[in-house]
């Protein structure tokens, strides 16, 4: 079929090859520049709108769905007038006659074309390739069948331990594959990372369970009906039922080639990114600029802007390749690398390395200026040194600085915070949402935005982990061309400018008791509070006042109001607390016979050493908590800002190691603190040995047994943001345990803020001064502990038992009946 | 929304929902969440969430608006709208306190 090469209107006719991010972005940027200038038509050979190639890796990792990463939705291309044939694959461009030629048969003309048909994988000269259960990682089709192969198969071998091979392999691992990554040289990501980043990224995967083939050449991949494994040319195999096979991208310009352009690695551009074609531009990861080609979209989208300002008939704006960076998108992986890796001739490298913490830096220096960066474990400094590259900064004065990073450079005077003002707007600001500068600026004046909360709300930047809260207000600042200044220390909320501190010390000081005399004595601006602020006057109250103060279930969150945490569908869960991580077969029975009577849809053992029944309805928690009573089980707090668990090894008992009956010391922790509310969760271990079994070193309150006595360890955390313990002092008896672990959980149930951990707390406070309090202040560490008791006292009631058994709060369970 | 005399429905009294809490009462087109403020006045809402579905009726009332119990969007109970920065709307229904009891027109 042939179109007619004249259009209807007397617009010019631009036709797109490729409808990835390099591609639509151009279109983005033209449309911007000169709506009315082109008809725009756009071929894709894969049957799906533009999306966002880059987060494939957290649609494999099951962060994210296909329909959170599509960048321009169908109704984009309509409203803007762009006719889109996805799925089929331009198969020759006439560049003589000025035509292109589908699968479909489908010809069209056009005044410009432009390229952007990104990059296929390369394919290793191996034998099995062609086996069914043999990916790449490049589009949605591999994404589907590697999730596909997750649910039915059990071993991954991913081939390439590159920035995709290690994204593969971690969202295989998530999606609960055993993987083994096979990697040509010694180091992974040997591109980005130098010898010792790489090490510690190996060593740290290697404990999240991916094994590692270093030094692997793959030669063969094995099977007959489906893969098998793989065999390496050293003997060594890896056995899997899913091959994903990611050792690196080539420039796709097969069509180009034979459209007789210049060609080289890539399609060769000039500066404006037009080809040996002045009408045919090219851009993205098929392009080959000065002899570059690239493969991250920082670039590509200065490519695009440029490119889409000469189709614009713009003649000024030229591309030149800058410094790149980039950061590995496995979740608690923080690795950031940018400009050169290693020092040449005539430069230098600083390193520095903290072992205890895990993290590594490096910084390439040449003539007192930063040319390259690797960081490994704490990388919040990364934009801040990528924007020195960029901007070629002196920093001769401080060299010696540098390293340790922005804040302690510039308390010696050495340059200022990040220009965020010289920032290009498409640098990324926030990693995990995906929101450059540009937006974040665009929407600040779009909707008279003044303050970080706002900012932070709309655009979602530093709304996940919050690394980039300090720049997002860097921006706003910039934005409004006033100073922001940062929190000096938190109001409680917004209903309120008082502080954390300010609330607790009034409610003892004046003796407020319940919540509306503090709202009133303490300037709330309204009556209720808010979801924010009334959990936690509810615990400072419930702290001061023990057995004073009415607990308000109207001021809990729904699973500490329901004593059962809710689960997405709107079912809950139920966990009984299992003393020690320990059950009698008659408990165990009793779990099983509730699990069968009200037919629970998963059984599962908890990381707390419990079993969790899932999928209850709401109006069968109360005899689903009768028939557990019935049986002596109580209720495990596994909902609640409360003692969690104490984790346990088998210890002396069992155990050739062990040194001390871990157990039941455990047990007699767990009956001292259990049923107690606290700020946060609050998690115990108890190790029988210095081999650590509970890992203890990652909880609130751990303890690691000694010949001589034990350990006490405070302030770990396992969470979103992995902290060892710090050691508070050594003691020799079970009783002191007992004491001190009552003194440490009081000091940190009157002294943090409601919704901080341990770990945070500590970090502020030092753990100098929780050893003052605790260690060396003995008459003070009797009256925590005193104090300690003294709540216990109120608060050891089975909050199963009395709803169960005797009723309470039955209205929250029972749904209402038309009356008629 | 015209509702006459004969689509109401007695639900429950003013005392079945205490200060500041919420009962659920089951419907084909959807549970109804009813709400009861701290000055005594009763809303009625869709028990869902705009957001992600989350049953409103687990949330915390506050002035007259309620915060979803799974990610914390806040609705008014007045329109049933989302506060801003967050839009959506849960879907609204007439409701009458008339002597202690409490009166819902399921007219939709």
């Amino acid at each position: 079929m042939m179109l007619p090469l004249e259009s209807a209107t007397s617009r010019e006719r631009l036709v797109v090859i490729g409808n990835g991010m390099a591609g639509m972005r151009t279109v983005e940027e033209l449309l911007k520049l000169d709506p009315a200038r082109y008809d725009v038509t756009v071929f894709g050979a894969e049957p799906h709108v533009n999306y966002d190639r880059i987060m494939l890796s957290s649609v494999l990792a099951g962060e994210k769905q296909v329909d959170d990463i599509v960048i321009n939705p169908r109704s984009w291309y309509d409203e803007n007038n762009i006719v889109l044939h996805a799925g089929d694959a331009v198969m020759a461009i006439d560049a003589v006659a000025r035509t292109v030629t589908a699968r479909s048969g489908l010809t069209v003309g056009y005044d410009r074309l432009l390229l952007a048909t990104g990059s296929k994988p390369i394919v290793p000269p191996i034998p099995g390739l062609n086996l069914p259960g043999v990916c790449a990682f490049r589009d949605i089709k591999d994404v589907d069948t590697m999730i596909d192969a997750s649910s039915r198969y059990r071993r991954a071998a991913v081939i390439g331990g590159g920035l995709l091979g290690l994204e593969a392999a971690w969202g295989l691992k998530r999606r609960g594959m055993e993987v083994a990554v096979i990697h040509l040289m010694p180091t992974l990501m040997e591109r980005q990372l130098d010898e010792t980043a790489g090490r510690l990224l190996q060593r740290d995967l290697t404990e999240r369970g991916i094994a590692f083939f270093t030094n692997g050449q793959t030669e063969e991949v094995t099977g007959t009906e489906r893969v098998t494994g793989v065999r390496l040319a050293d003997g060594r195999e890896a056995p899997a039922d899913l091959v994903v096979v990611a050792i690196g991208i080539r420039p796709e310009t097969d069509l180009a080639r034979a459209a007789g352009l210049e060609v080289n690695r890539g399609i060769v551009v000039n500066d404006n990114m037009s080809t040996s074609d002045p009408d045919i531009f090219a851009i993205g990861e098929c392009a080959e600029h000065r002899g570059q080609v690239v493969g991250l979209v920082a670039p590509i989208w200065d490519m695009a802007r440029v490119c889409a300002h000469h189709l614009a008939g713009g003649e000024t704006l030229s591309y030149a390749a800058q410094a790149t960076a980039t950061r590995l998108k496995i979740t608690g992986i923080d690795v950031y690398s940018a400009g050169q890796l290693a020092a040449g001739e005539d430069e230098d490298e600083v390193v520095l390395r903290d072992a205890r913490r895990g993290a590594y830096r490096k910084l390439v220096m040449r003539d007192g200026k930063v040319v390259g960066t690797v960081l490994y474990g704490d990388v919040n400094d990364g934009a801040w040194y990528f924007d020195l590259i960029r901007r070629q900064t002196d920093v001769s004065d401080f060299a010696d600085r540098m390293i340790l990073g922005q804040a302690v450079t510039q308390a010696a005077g050495g340059p200022a915070a990040l220009d965020v003002a010289a920032m290009p707007d498409d640098m990324q600001v926030c990693g995990c949402n995906g929101v450059c500068k540009g937006t974040i600026v665009e929407i600040i004046k779009a909707k008279g935005l003044t303050t970080y909360d706002a900012v932070k709300a709309h655009t979602k930047a530093s709304a996940s982990c919050g690394t980039c809260a300090p720049l997002v207000r860097q921006i706003l600042a910039d934005t409004l061309g006033i100073e922001v200044s940062g929190p000096a220390i938190p109001t409680v909320c917004k209903c309120t400018d008082r502080t954390h501190e300010e609330v607790r010390s009034a409610i003892v000081a004046q003796g407020l008791k319940t919540q509306d005399a503090v709202r009133a004595k303490m300037g709330w601006r309204n009556a209720d509070g808010c979801a924010s602020c009334r959990p936690a006057l509810n615990y400072y109250l419930l702290c001061a006042w023990p057995g004073e103060y009415q607990d308000d279930s109207r001021s809990r969150f729904v699973n500490e109001r329901m004593h059962a945490n809710i689960q997405k569908d709107g079912t809950y869960s139920v966990i009984p607390r299992l003393w020690g991580g320990t059950a009698t077969p008659g408990e165990l029975a009793a779990i099983a016979a509730v699990a069968t009577r009200y037919n629970v849809a998963e059984v599962k053992i908890t990381g707390g050493q419990r079993l969790g029944l899932y999928g209850i309805k709401k109006q069968d928690l109360p005899a689903v908590w009768s028939a557990l009573s019935d049986a002596g089980l109580v209720s495990g707090h596994a909902y609640g800002k409360s003692l969690r668990t104490v984790k346990t090894c088998v210890g002396l008992e069992w155990c050739r190691f062990g040194t001390q009956d871990s157990t039941t010391l455990g047990k007699m922790l767990e009956r001292l603190t259990w049923g107690n509310w606290t700020p946060h969760k609050f998690k115990m271990g108890v190790s029988g040995c210095p081999r650590n079994c509970a890992e203890a070193s990652i909880k609130d309150f751990g303890v690691i047994c000694v010949e001589s006595g034990f350990d006490l360890l405070v302030g770990g955390n396992g969470g979103i943001e992995l902290r060892g313990t710090d050691k508070l002092c050594h003691v020799a008896t079970e009783a002191e345990v007992l004491e001190y672990a009552a003194a440490f959980m009081q000091l940190y149930r009157e002294e943090a803020r409601y919704l901080d951990r341990t770990a945070p707390w500590i970090e502020r406070v030092g753990i100098e001064y929780v050893r003052k309090r605790i260690v060396e202040d003995e008459a003070g560490r009797q009256a925590l502990q005193q104090r300690f008791r003294v709540a216990q006292s109120y608060l050891q009631d089975d909050p199963w038992a009395e709803r169960g058994k005797r009723g309470v709060d039955a209205h929250e369970f029972t749904p209402l009946a038309v009356l008629g | 929304m015209i509702a006459t005399a004969t689509d109401w429905v007695r639900v429950c009294r003013l005392d079945d929902i205490v200060p500041l809490g919420a009962r659920v009462l089951p419907a084909t087109k959807g549970d109804i969440a009813l709400f009861r403020c701290r000055d005594d006045s009763v809303f009625a809402v869709l028990n869902r969430c705009p957001h992600k579905q989350g049953p409103l009726s687990e949330g915390i009332v506050h002035g007259h608006q309620i915060a979803c119990p799974l990610h914390s969007w806040v609705i008014d109970l007045e329109s049933g709208e989302a506060v801003a920065p967050d839009i959506g709307c849960t879907p609204k229904l007439p409701v009458r306190v008339i002597d202690g009891e409490i009166w819902l027109s399921p007219t939709r």
